[in-house]
């Protein structure tokens, strides 16, 4: 299952991170160094071990569904890296 | 350094000030943190002002139990109106708008807060090398790495600038550290502390902790922090033990431990070894029962952990996109990379031509056809100016092991091996109370040594991701020196919720090494 660079453009894009050429041609080679090394757990046998997804097995646990305050739209703005007084304020998106 | 214990009785008496303390702890982060670089952010005033209010309460009578413990809190936890920045340039100027449940039980308490512990970025890292704001150094030998990712944590308890520390623990996170700065750092069980006002890293594995330079300030601070939380579902609706109770009349004699064969194997350090094998006779002439026990999926660990963490790490860290908080490219950026872009591959595009090639003509028509929308770009952008090399790096790693048609052989798998290796040590604790066995494989290394090789530095963690793979706690403690002049650490593992065990027998092992504060 080794990566190419194909590969390496196709998951650049799902994850939304640009790479120059030298960049992929690095995250390649590490890739394929540390998937190889991962193959190791095919020396393992897990057709009868159910995946374990939580340590303890939880339960969903529901709450009621209560409006409660928590942060005010003044807060809510703060840490926007572009607002006017209501909104947070995103580039035009409609040609 | 003093306990709090003594801390506290002398200024019950009035024999201690709450303002020299901090003033003494503030020198000293003058003096020093320039160099290490631990701290990201002191609050000078802030800490002063609180001195004086508990003060005020502890001469009342009214004081809580941490009443003017002074702590530092990893950049990655939040404190309402103070920064939060993972150690990235994403969050470089993000402020918390509320509290981590741990740090209101800490002011509930009494506890002063002093400043900010640097980290490796989002906290991905053995070494604390990953920092945007520059690494940290050990403060036994500054050439040397602290540890990650709580090499902030850790190397400000090893230099004086404060009692006790919060770190977080995901794959070894706390306990690295730990061992390499020469303090004591608890990962407590999976759901024993409450995760709120944490940013996540990987959700199933990520854990709040302790660190400070005694088994008992680590037991206290664990006391307030840890029980249930409404707001994080995974936090376990258990009674919390009064764990300082367990440090009264600390004894082994009623304990099994065991030494799983697979922390001992080939690669570990000879001194390390003979230290781990001297502290387990020792523990023996005190009573204890030792035995050799086996977790043979051990080996299994690391190959488990890079797959679950990125995974998870790539889903968390999706939110980063620029757009209700974090940082974000600019329009002219964003409309240069476009039309950088749009350039080469209409200059490809012409190549292909000229050379008549169908395939490429094709493929780069493509290409110039479903070029980002603006908004996409930016997303793409303010990702890549925002995060460093390795959590890019694990991004793309865990995105490719979800990605669809390799989900079953990557991630599934690896689930799969994640309950194996649970079972091992649920196995062996039927057998033994707790184990023993050494925290890292080498007794640590320079800055920049592994720097170019990532996988290298990955299995510096082979001894600790267990813990987090199988939920249960592991408490790092100081044992003795090594010749390289560095701390040498060991490592206790329990069954899950029975911290008190671990810190009983810390407390034991801190007597047996002379290492007690």
């Amino acid at each position: 299952m080794a990566v190419t660079m194909r590969d390496v453009e196709y998951i650049a894009d799902l994850a939304r991170l640009l790479f120059t050429e030298e960049e992929k041609r690095r995250l390649e080679r590490e890739l394929n160094r540390i998937l190889e090394y991962v193959e190791k757990l095919n020396e393992l046998d897990t057709t009868s071990v159910e995946p374990l997804r939580h340590v303890w097995e939880l339960e969903n646990r529901m709450r009621p569904d209560q409006v409660r305050r928590w942060i005010s739209r003044e807060e809510a703005l703060r840490n926007a890296p572009a607002a006017d007084s209501d909104y947070f304020r995103v580039p035009k998106v409609i040609e | 350094m003093t306990s709090y214990g003594a801390v506290r009785a002398a200024l019950e008496r009035g024999d201690l000030h709450l303002r020299e303390r901090v003033e003494a702890f503030l020198q000293r982060i003058n003096a020093r943190n320039p160099e290490l670089n631990a701290l990201l952010e002191v609050w000078p005033d802030e800490a002063l002002r609180e001195a004086d209010r508990i003060q005020e309460r502890i001469r009342r009578g009214e004081a809580g139990p941490l009443a003017g413990m002074v702590l530092v809190i990893k950049d990655n936890i939040a404190v309402r109106n103070h920064r939060l920045t993972c150690a990235s340039r994403m969050l470089a100027s993000f402020e918390s708008l509320y509290d981590a449940t741990v740090i209101a039980r800490l002011r509930e308490a009494d506890a002063l807060l002093i400043g900010k512990a640097n980290l490796d970025e989002f906290a991905m890292g053995s070494s604390n090398e990953n920092s945007a704001f520059g690494p940290v150094r050990n403060p036994h030998r500054p050439e040397y790495v602290p540890g990650g990712s709580s090499g902030g944590s850790a190397a400000a308890l090893a230099a004086g600038f404060c009692d006790a520390a919060l770190g977080s623990d995901t794959g070894g996170s706390i306990r690295l550290p730990a061992a390499l700065c020469g303090v004591v750092g608890l990962k407590p069980t999976y759901g024993r502390v409450s995760r709120f006002g944490l940013v996540a890293f990987a959700s199933s594995l990520d854990c709040i902790g302790p660190m400070a330079s005694s088994i008992e300030d680590v037991a206290r601070v664990l006391e307030v922090i840890a029980g249930f939380d409404p707001q994080d579902s995974t936090s376990m609706p258990r009674p919390v033990p009064r764990y300082t109770d367990f440090l009264q009349k600390p004894e082994v004699r009623r304990w099994r431990i065991g030494l799983p064969r697979e922390y001992y194997a080939e690669g570990l350090d000879p001194e390390i070894r003979s230290a781990l094998e001297a502290l387990a006779g020792d523990l023996e002439r005190a009573g204890a029962r030792i035995q050799e026990v086996s977790l043979p999926h051990t080996e299994y660990g690391i190959a488990t952990y890079y797959i679950l963490a990125t995974a998870e790490a790539s889903s968390n860290l999706a939110r980063y996109d620029g757009i209700h908080y974090g940082h974000r490219a600019s329009m002219e950026a964003v409309m240069a990379s476009l039309q950088e872009e749009a350039r080469q591959v209409r200059a490809e595009l012409e190549r292909a031509r000229a050379r008549g090639d169908e395939e490429a003509i094709l493929r780069w028509t493509e290409r110039l056809e479903n070029q980002d929308s603006p908004l996409v770009r930016l997303y793409k952008l303010s990702r890549t100016e925002g995060f460093g090399t390795e959590v890019k790096r694990r991004i793309m790693l865990g995105t490719y092991v979800l990605s669809a048609g390799y989900y079953e052989a990557y991630y599934a798998k690896a689930q799969r091996v994640r309950r194996l290796i649970q079972s091992d040590f649920m196995r062996v604790f039927e057998e033994v109370d707790v184990l023993l066995t050494p925290p890292t494989p080498t007794p640590g290394f320079r800055l920049g040594e592994r720097l170019e090789d990532p996988l290298k530095m990955y299995l510096a963690d082979v001894y600790t991701v267990t813990a987090n793979l199988a939920g249960i706690p592991a408490l790092v403690l100081p044992i003795g020196w090594h010749s390289e002049g560095l701390p040498i650490g060991a490592q206790l593992m329990g069954r899950p919720f029975e911290e008190e065990r671990l810190l009983e027998i810390g407390r034991v092992v801190e007597t047996l090494c002379g290492t007690a504060a």
